[in-house]
């Protein structure tokens, strides 16, 4: 919880104005989402099926995808991940570690204005290729990166 | 039950860093209570959605996999000091938060 603290405080950086906000919206009708959750692609079990439920079997390699996140992850309850990527006009980034019981992790749609770049912490539960597939103009990108995992994060 | 959000912002060159901090416990539904054998229930945040003055700028699927009180960082470029930004998630038992913050 402490660690938690810092890390939030770290991150927003010293000038931020600490902004704690209510949670004012629990007992809001439900609201429409633009997009049902992906269950066929968060249930896939294979990095290939979970690639093809997002629509992106094939995806290109590319170098404009830059993957910030240790090489050996101590805790694979928490590991931090940055993704900033130069492919101009990214639609939506998503995050995979390819030998998790269900690869896809997320998948964030970027709209007005949001730059390509995404930061979050996973989970893993053995050493794996991460892989982060960025849609930009249509098209469909992929970048890969090997965590090694000391002690895992998804079993009991 | 669920804890507030804390939410900071940053303007970098023009572009709204913005840094999330969810309350929940993620859990995966994989884990064992180690004492009954039970498996503990899949409890995870499936959507979070962030926008700033009512635009979305952020709709994100989220899986199991992503860790406990998740933490999510992201940058809109359009965004000016004293724009309302606004973030919600909901999870897969219809759990919802939604916290406002301004950017500064």
């Amino acid at each position: 919880m402490n660690q938690l603290r810092r890390l939030i405080l770290k991150g927003g950086g010293a000038g931020g104005v600490l902004a704690c906000a209510l949670a004012a919206g629990l007992l809001r009708p439900s609201r429409a989402h633009a997009a049902e959750w992906n269950k066929a692609a968060f249930e896939s079990k294979s990095l290939a099926d979970a690639l093809k439920h997002i629509g992106a079997a094939g995806a290109a390699e590319s170098a404009d995808i830059h993957i910030k996140a240790p090489e050996v992850a101590e805790n694979g309850a928490v590991i931090p991940i940055e993704v900033t990527c130069r492919l101009p006009g990214a639609e939506s980034i998503a995050l995979l570690a390819e030998k998790n019981p269900f690869p896809l992790m997320a998948q964030a749609e970027l709209a007005g204005g949001t730059e390509g770049y995404l930061n979050t912490r996973f989970k893993m539960g053995q050493t794996s290729a991460v892989k982060v597939v960025v849609r930009a103009g249509g098209k469909h990108y992929i970048a890969s990166r090997e965590i090694k995992v000391t002690i895992g994060g998804c079993g009991g | 039950m669920a804890e507030p959000m804390k939410i900071r912002t940053k303007m970098v060159d023009g572009s709204a860093h913005v840094f999330v901090l969810m309350m929940h416990p993620m859990e995966t539904g994989q884990r064992k209570d180690p004492r009954s054998g039970q498996v503990f229930p899949a409890h995870f945040i499936q959507h979070v959605t962030a926008t700033v003055n009512d635009k979305p700028v952020l709709n994100m699927q989220c899986g199991p996999a992503i860790s406990k009180n998740p933490v999510i960082g992201f940058r809109v470029k359009d965004a000016r000091p004293g724009d309302r930004l606004a973030v919600a998630w909901e999870d897969n038992k219809g759990d919802k938060a939604r916290a406002e913050a301004t950017i500064a």
